[in-house]
């Protein structure tokens, strides 16, 4: 199939650093102005690509962490030591820099007012990251959808965008849980264990309230919470999952 | 190896097919079974992209690229639903 330029045809496009900030020892959040960005949904993709000088490029998926109403596209990178991708983005790069990437992408782990709720997002680590972008869209159009969100980390350091958790916390839509699985510290009071039905049971709404559920995260974990909430009730038809959202998938 | 879903090569597909291919409905071509292509399981690592069903693990795709070129074989399916030029 011929690559011709079709109006409208996904194309790579130069974005610029804004500003990056580590939000984890582990996670770099990266804002980055797109000129002629045509918007997002939220929940969606973008693709990002990086050129060796001697020419050798590499692609990978990345979770877009920001609302369609923030004005930058936001990325969190998670570094894998091992990656070709992510180290460059967490450690290298800088504001002012170009970076080439192409989207919005993906149109099925989206939320979107009109599609109301309740809400429950569900997150394992970095998968937090598109449901990030979906309370944020909430809270930007002052949604009246109750949502409740479920989030696993492996300790409070681990745990992206803490601050921002706490003060959705404080908000009235916002039923916001958060299980820490290694490390907690002393006087934690949230929840200490790995998901399973029973921390499901007790977070997430009854099935005959039909909730939407939105569950991303690494796959083992999307596939427990997944296969949790339908052993409970839930009807499948209303779980959207993506696995390993965020941390860079290779396309 | 490890298994992603449809939602990871959301941009590959639509480079492809020229639109979100993701929310499109697909049938295994071996045991019948109906869903959207983000729900399918994706491996990367060999020469190429392998998708396959979550249900039976049917090969349903796999797209490999050889100098800017794509080569997709989406034979596995038994349907799919792919979006309008016009979209
Ligand atoms: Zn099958």
């Amino acid at each position: 199939m011929a690559r011709t330029a079709i109006p409208g045809r996904l194309t790579w496009q130069q974005a610029t650093v804004v500003e990056t900030r580590f939000d984890t020892p582990q996670v770099k959040s990266i804002a980055l102005t797109v000129p002629g960005w045509s918007g997002h949904r939220a929940g969606q993709h973008v693709d990002v690509r990086l050129t060796a000088p001697d020419g050798y490029q590499a692609e990978r998926s990345y979770s877009i962490a920001s609302a369609p109403e923030d004005g930058y596209v936001v990325l969190s990178v998670e570094r894998l030591d091992d990656g070709e991708v992510s180290p460059f983005l967490v450690d290298e790069l800088r504001t002012g820099d170009e970076l080439e990437l192409r989207g919005p992408v993906g149109g099925y782990f989206v939320w979107d007012e009109p599609l109301g709720g309740p809400l429950f997002l569900v997150a394992g680590g970095s998968g937090l990251a598109p449901l990030r972008a979906m309370m944020r869209h909430h809270r930007a159009t002052r949604s009246e959808v109750p949502v409740r969100a479920l989030c696993s980390a492996r300790s409070l350091e681990a745990l992206l965008y803490r601050e921002e958790l706490m003060e959705l916390a404080a908000c009235d839509p916002f039923d916001i849980s958060i299980t820490l699985t290694r490390v907690q510290p002393s006087a934690w009071r949230g929840y200490r264990r790995r998901i399973d039905s029973d921390l499901l049971a007790e977070v997430a709404w009854p099935p005959a309230d039909r909730s939407l559920t939105y569950i991303c995260g690494p796959t083992a974990f999307v596939e427990t919470a997944a296969a949790g909430l339908v052993g409970l009730g839930h009807d499948p038809a209303r779980i959207r999952t993506e696995r390993f959202g965020g941390t860079g998938v290779q396309p | 190896m490890t298994r992603y879903d449809g939602n990871a090569i959301a941009g590959t597909l639509e480079d492809i097919f020229g639109g979100d291919l993701t929310t499109a409905a697909c049938v295994c071509g071996q045991c019948g079974q109906s869903g959207v292509v983000a729900e399918i399981a994706i491996y990367f690592g060999g020469p190429g992209i392998v998708a396959r069903c979550p249900y039976c693990d049917h090969v349903l795709l796999v797209i490999t690229r050889h100098s800017g070129m794509y080569c997709v074989d989406v034979t596995g399916f038994a349907q799919l639903s792919t979006p309008s030029a016009l979209a």
